[in-house]
């Protein structure tokens, strides 16, 4: 392999591991639950990514033909990573917060629209008061 | 150069091993521990491509696409019970 090829991977490996120590070093400094999925998701699957791309020109370097396989698992944490954020959010909002102290108000007069609850094919939203709207979405 | 790289990389991936072993631990509540698990998981598949990079295989990758693909179904699946009660309904 030429140096050209191996600076390459040899670059895609450190800048890859390193968004993954930042990445984890983020759970251990942060504070808050959001802001340590926040720091989490976003690098880790980056970092990932990075390692991904180096294995991609190794294996493509050796062989000479492209690998299908770490574009399938690259392809795999690209889905279903905001998947997971999504569920972990919505798990912590509807468990733990204080929709008082910790959530930014909401605009409009209607209330975050995970709160309401799906009555009868209509939204009832949580605040009393606000009509119920006609999109039929369930809460959970 | 690619040896040395190698080194770098999976000594960086194993202390993210730790700190996540360290949220794990001490996370107050449990939804800190389920996103350690995850986070775990997901520097699990980055050392399986270092490791598969430094010997020269690429037959480990299989592992770490089930692996990937297990972390998210438990993922949701154990948020889907906090919220729920219950899994499939």
């Amino acid at each position: 392999m030429g140096t050209l090829i191996e600076s390459l991977i040899a670059a895609h490996i450190v800048v890859g591991s390193l968004f993954i120590f930042v990445g984890s070093l983020g759970l251990v400094r942060l504070p808050d639950l959001m802001s340590r999925l926040h720091a989490q998701s976003k690098a880790t699957t980056l970092g990932v990514g990075g390692c991904l791309v180096a294995s991609m020109i190794h294996f493509g370097a050796l062989q000479g033909r492209v690998s299908v396989q770490e574009v399938l698992i690259i392809l795999f944490l690209f889905l279903t990573s905001p998947v997971t954020a999504h569920f972990l959010s919505k798990a912590y909002l509807h468990t733990q917060a204080d929709p008082e102290a910790d959530l930014p108000q909401a605009q409009g007069d209607s209330d975050w629209s995970t709160f309401g609850t799906y009555v009868q094919g209509t939204m009832r939203p949580s605040k009393p008061g606000i009509p119920p709207s006609d999109e039929g979405e369930a809460s959970a | 150069m690619i040896e040395s790289a190698l080194t770098f990389g999976l000594v960086a991936v194993a202390a993210a091993l730790l700190c996540n072993a360290y949220r794990l631990v001490l996370g107050p509540t449990t939804l800190d521990r389920v996103l350690a698990v995850d986070t775990m998981v997901v520097n699990a598949i980055a050392l399986i491509l270092l490791y598969g990079i430094r010997e020269g295989t690429a037959m480990n990758f299989e592992s770490a696409l089930l692996l990937a693909m297990f972390s998210f179904i438990s993922t949701v699946a154990f948020c889907r019970f906090l919220l729920r009660g219950d899994i499939i309904e």
